[in-house]
This record gives C-alpha cells, sequence and structure tokens, in this order.
C-alpha cells in the first residue's frame, strides 16, 4: 500500500495472523496485522486471495469486524464445509502465517458516527460482522447515537460476540436477540425467525426516519428488506448486504 | 427470489480494480426504466462473470468477466454514472 499506491487504487499485499479468537463452534476471529493500512470505515470488506502451488487463485470478501485500530484488521469467519477459502483461514492458517489481502473496499453499506441515527441493524447469522464493526466504531467514539440490533441466530451457541453485546448496551444501543432453531431454558425473547410484526416491535417507527442495515443470507436479507418496505419505511434508508445462501 | 443474488457491495473489489475509484457509491441510472440509485444497491449474479442488474425494473446495467489481466466490460444497460472522482 505505502505512500507509492494511487489514491482510490487496489493492491494486494501481505498481511500477517497475529491472534486467532473462537467465536461459536463454526465461527473464529482471525486478527491480521497489515502494514501501513489506512484506516477503514465501519461496514468495509477486505478481499482475501489464496493461492495454490499449481497457481489457481481462490478469491473471497470479508466484512471487517474490528473498529479502526491502526494496523489491526479482525475479520470474523464462519467455516463452510464446502468452502474454498473458510476452511483454510479457520482451520489451517496460524499465528506468524502471511496471506494476501486488499482493502478497504466499498463505501455504501458504511456507518460512520457523523451519520447519525437512529440506527436500526438487522442481523442473520455471521451478518452480524460489518454491524458488530459498527457497534464498535460507535463504542470506540464514545458515541450516543440511538441504536437498536435486531440479531437471529438459529441457537445461544450460535450467537457471536455474545458477550461482547451485552456489555457494550445500555447508552442508546438495545440488544434484542430472535433464537429461530432452539432456545435455552426460561428463553423469553424472540423464538421465530425475524418478519414485519417483529420489525414494527423492534425498530423505531418510520416518523423517526431511522437509517437501516440489514445484512445476513440473501432469503434473509430480502425478507428484511421487504418488510420494513411494508412497515413504511424509506426504501432509499434500507442498506443491505446479501451474501448468497450460505455465507462467505 | 434468488438465493444466489448479491448486492453491489459484493463486487466493490472488482469494480474499484476496473475503475480505480470506490464505484459503490457511484450513482447509475438504469437504461431500463430510468431509475437512479447507487452501484452498491444493485442486484449482482455471479457465474462465468458477473451481471448487474437494476433493483426496480431486473434490466442488465452491466455485465463484467474478468480472466487473469484482462477484464471485458458490457454497460449498455446503464445511461449514466455519476462519481467522485
Amino acid at each position: 500500500m505505502a505512500g507509492t499506491a494511487l489514491p482510490g487504487r487496489l493492491t494486494w499485499q501481505l498481511a500477517e495472523l497475529v491472534e486467532v479468537v473462537v467465536e461459536t463452534p463454526r465461527v473464529k476471529t482471525i486478527v491480521f496485522d497489515v502494514p501501513g493500512w489506512p484506516g477503514h470505515r465501519a461496514g468495509q470488506h477486505v478481499d482475501i486471495r489464496l493461492t495454490a502451488e499449481d497457481g489457481y487463485q481462490a478469491e473471497r470478501s470479508f466484512s471487517i469486524a474490528s473498529a479502526r485500530d491502526g494496523s489491526r484488521v479482525a475479520l470474523t469467519v464462519q467455516r463452510l464445509e464446502d468452502g474454498e477459502v473458510s476452511p483454510y483461514l479457520t482451520d489451517e492458517l496460524q499465528p506468524g502465517d502471511k496471506i494476501e489481502l486488499r482493502g478497504p473496499i466499498g463505501g455504501y453499506f458504511v456507518w460512520e458516527p457523523s451519520d447519525g441515527g437512529p440506527l436500526m441493524l438487522v442481523a442473520g447469522g455471521s451478518g452480524i460482522v460489518p454491524l458488530a464493526a459498527m457497534i464498535r466504531t460507535r463504542a470506540a467514539a464514545a458515541d450516543d447515537t440511538e441504536t437498536r440490533l435486531l440479531y437471529s441466530s438459529r441457537s445461544q451457541d450460535d450467537v457471536i460476540y455474545r458477550d461482547e453485546l451485552e456489555r457494550l448496551s445500555g447508552n442508546g444501543l438495545t440488544v434484542v436477540h430472535a433464537l429461530t432453531d432452539s432456545q435455552p431454558p426460561g428463553w423469553t425473547g424472540y423464538a421465530r425467525r425475524v418478519d414485519a410484526e417483529m420489525l414494527a416491535e423492534v425498530a423505531p417507527s418510520p416518523a423517526e426516519e431511522p437509517r437501516f442495515y440489514a445484512c445476513g443470507p440473501t432469503p434473509f436479507v430480502e425478507a428484511v428488506a421487504e418488510a420494513l418496505v411494508r412497515l413504511g419505511h424509506d426504501p432509499l434508508a434500507i442498506k443491505t448486504e446479501r451474501f448468497g445462501p450460505t455465507g462467505r | 427470489m434468488d438465493e444466489l443474488m448479491l448486492d453491489g457491495n459484493a463486487i466493490a473489489g472488482l469494480l474499484q480494480e476496473v475503475f480505480a475509484v470506490e464505484m459503490t457509491t457511484a450513482v447509475g441510472t438504469c437504461g431500463g426504466c430510468g431509475a437512479p440509485g447507487p452501484v452498491g444497491a444493485v442486484h449482482v449474479y455471479r457465474g462465468a462473470g458477473s451481471v448487474l442488474r437494476c433493483p426496480h425494473c431486473g434490466n442488465a446495467l452491466a455485465k463484467i468477466v474478468k480472466r487473469d489481466s484482462q477484464v471485458w466490460i458490457d454497460l449498455t444497460g446503464i445511461r449514466t454514472l455519476e462519481l467522485t472522482v
């Protein structure tokens, strides 16, 4: 990257893995040190490129999970059984190993404290990752923008960043979980998929002009976006990031 | 609804590689229905290449195929593209 790179021009560079955090049985956070990293905005992503010995290359995009923090960039990766890239990142890569990465990328699905709110974040599974970057950025800036997170997971064990989200709650942040497949004993929260009724209960009203960021599998995001429009929210205030049928 | 559909965000890296500026905040106007909107919000279908479709009318805005260091781009479905340079 360095000072020689043209503004806007993306270049591949080597990033060193410095830390691995196990989030759930299928999800890990991998933290890289990226020399010369220019900083990023919450919601941006990086591309990762793996090259096999025979020259075959596989490229994938991963949302940045962390708030801006010098040359450190954290990605949270869900292991996909038939994935070309994610099993390598979650199972093979060891601290000290280097991979090719480029970024930060994207400017549309991005939020900064100066954008204001109220902010309504809707996550399905690992769709929480770019939204967590927004929540972390908000916390790091001691920003008190009214923020609500509606986060759908299969079970409590599948909730990524569970403790941290609880810790960051308050100061204008409300976290609401929906557990679709199984619920722990005594669960009083939502026990179904996100639907229009749930969004009407959790989201600010259309009159409050909330900014929406919805991220998750394509069918999840489609359902959320359609329900929000039906509830009377401005389609232009609904930003979406779909990551396909299974995640990425 | 197609489960394989993605957003313009998903090819932000490829677009930035081609245009050398951040493209998801650029506003494209559909050559089919005339609706303007940010590139990050278009629908993207990936196969041998990427097809960008208008989220309002489904018109194919652009097709991009990359092979090694060559990129082929068909922009016939986009009327205008407005971006910050």
